[in-house]
């Protein structure tokens, strides 16, 4: 379970996140919703470490984050970047074996290849994407190979930021049946970011929606159209008009 | 604030931004070495870094040294004339490839290839997230990147350096014999009779504090990129800056320390 009790992170004077509390349960796939620049990817960015809250506190099954051993508490997560963060030096089957290859993970090189083609295929991508590298594939097909990296160590927390950003609705709606398919085979925890409402409806089993810093509803999925907030109501519809101003 | 104060606020400011920067370049310096020494250690990244920085270096170090020594000997040759001083080309050349222009040059040149790409890629890889990924990947950025190529960066500089002085002085020699009219015995014999074995150790110890300089900066700026192309942009060109600016001062000290005696 990760909870998050009374969180802040200011940019100088810039509050963006001010006094978040959540809770993410074991095996539950949380979307945050919100705005550009409401926070959202600071808030994962903090529950990873990459970046440190100004206070507040973040815990891992009871675990301060801030003073768990990192390796350890790191290996228990996969990530898929927005814009796929696959390393450009490396071909593709190396990018999926990443974690495989070095540290604690490490496997010989063998068997590391057959784990990335078969994470590969699991995504749709056939084994004659494995040699290529990451600047000769499109837009989906990268978002694919980051979420078979990902994956590729078999995580027990899954953490996708805006997974359908720049992707045509097709692609996005492969990519969202892809996360919802190996969230609930793998059993994993799965906190996504994303202000596609189309990935919400079928990523998530409760949904946050993160606006002026902090948790303005929390709810399930279902729930989520009767919410009752004006904010929700506001952002599900797209409207110009109601409490969340257009012009940030 | 009044008239007298403000400016002196402003060299205040400016001079603690300064030592600032100059404690964060030094605590990062300090960190690469610690990461080069203790484990893990990637290997084929140390590889790769090496074959960047050394190998593919090498086309530039030899143009820019054979052109230098063939124009220092035309300018010992002409200068030398002025006091009946011609015959002390093979000699000049030498000492002026070995202890200073070879390191120097080198150090530039590998300043403006090798620190100008390490800190464009590095900072491409902050801008797109590529370092936060090595993070969540259990990977230390610095460890991944800095530490090769600074390693790397320091062992090669130095043989970048060596061979660029040994092609400094045939350029010196082609010209002297080709064109000024050395006879081919006496130019290598002149020329190798005359150096010293701490011309040469002076010049390797140069490559290699050049090196580490070279590829520090490359890393910190790009390590500490903006946001954006703009981002990657002045941290490449801040990092070449900040990188010729160090080895001429490197140079200095270390010219200082081994001959001012």
């Amino acid at each position: 379970m990760i909870e998050l009790t009374n969180v802040h992170k200011a940019f100088g004077p810039k509050r963006v996140l001010d006094g978040v509390n959540l809770t993410i349960n074991r095996g539950e796939s949380m979307v945050i919703i919100g705005g550009s620049g409401t926070g959202k990817s600071v808030l994962l960015k903090c529950i990873l470490g990459l970046m440190v809250q100004d206070s507040g506190s973040i815990t891992l099954d009871g675990e301060d984050t801030s003073k768990v051993e990192r390796d350890a508490f790191l290996a228990r997560f996969g990530m898929l970047f927005q814009g796929g963060a696959l390393f450009d030096s490396l071909p593709v089957w190396q990018n999926v074996a990443f974690r495989l290859l070095r540290g604690s993970l490490a496997k010989p090189k063998e068997e590391a290849r057959e784990i990335a083609i078969e994470k590969l295929r699991r995504v749709g991508l056939t084994p004659d994407v494995a040699d290529l590298f990451p600047a000769e594939l499109s837009g989906g097909m990268q978002k694919r190979v980051g979420l078979a990296r990902a994956i590729a160590a078999e995580p027990e927390i899954i953490f996708f930021d805006e997974p359908t950003t720049g992707l045509d609705p097709i692609m996005s709606g492969v990519i969202n049946d892809l996360i919802r398919e190996i969230v609930v085979e793998m059993g994993a925890t799965a906190m996504t970011i994303t202000h596609d409402m189309s990935s919400v409806r079928v990523i998530a089993d409760h949904v946050a929606m993160l606006h002026a810093g902090k948790i303005q509803w929390t709810g399930p999925v279902g729930d989520m159209d009767n919410s009752g907030d004006p904010y929700v109501a506001q952002f599900i519809s797209g409207s110009a008009e109601g409490p969340i101003e257009a012009v940030r | 604030m009044n008239a007298v104060t403000k400016p002196l606020a402003t060299i205040g400011r400016v001079t603690l931004g300064f030592l600032a920067l100059i404690g964060r370049v030094a605590i990062f310096a300090g960190q690469s070495i610690a990461h080069i020494v203790r484990p893990p250690f990637y290997p084929r990244e140390f590889l790769t870094a090496i074959l960047n920085i050394g190998y593919f270096s090498l086309p530039v170090v030899g143009l820019t040294a054979i052109f230098t020594g063939a124009a220092l000997a035309l300018q010992i040759y002409s200068g030398g004339q002025r006091f009946s001083a011609e015959a002390v080309v093979p000699q000049i050349v030498a000492i002026g490839m070995v202890r200073e222009l070879g390191p120097v040059l080198v150090g530039l040149m590998i300043a403006a290839r090798v620190t100008s790409s390490i800190a464009a890629e590095i900072a491409t890889m902050k801008v797109t997230e590529q370092i936060d990924a090595l993070v969540t990947l259990s990977t230390h950025p610095m460890k991944y990147l800095t530490a090769p190529r600074v390693l790397a960066a320091t062992l090669v500089v130095p043989l970048l350096v060596g061979i660029g002085d040994v092609i400094g002085i045939m350029g010196g020699f082609l010209v002297g014999t080709k064109q000024l009219g050395f006879a081919i015995g006496p130019y290598l014999n002149n020329t190798w009779n005359f150096l010293e074995m701490s011309d040469i150790v002076s010049s390797l110890i140069k490559g290699a504090a050049f090196g580490f300089i070279a590829a520090v900066m490359g890393c910190y700026h790009g390590m500490r990129s903006g946001r954006g192309a703009q981002g990657v942009g002045r941290a490449t060109k801040t990092s070449v800056e900040a990188a010729a600016v160090l080895i001429l001062a490197a140079n200095f000290l270390l010219t200082s320390f081994f001959f001012a005696t």
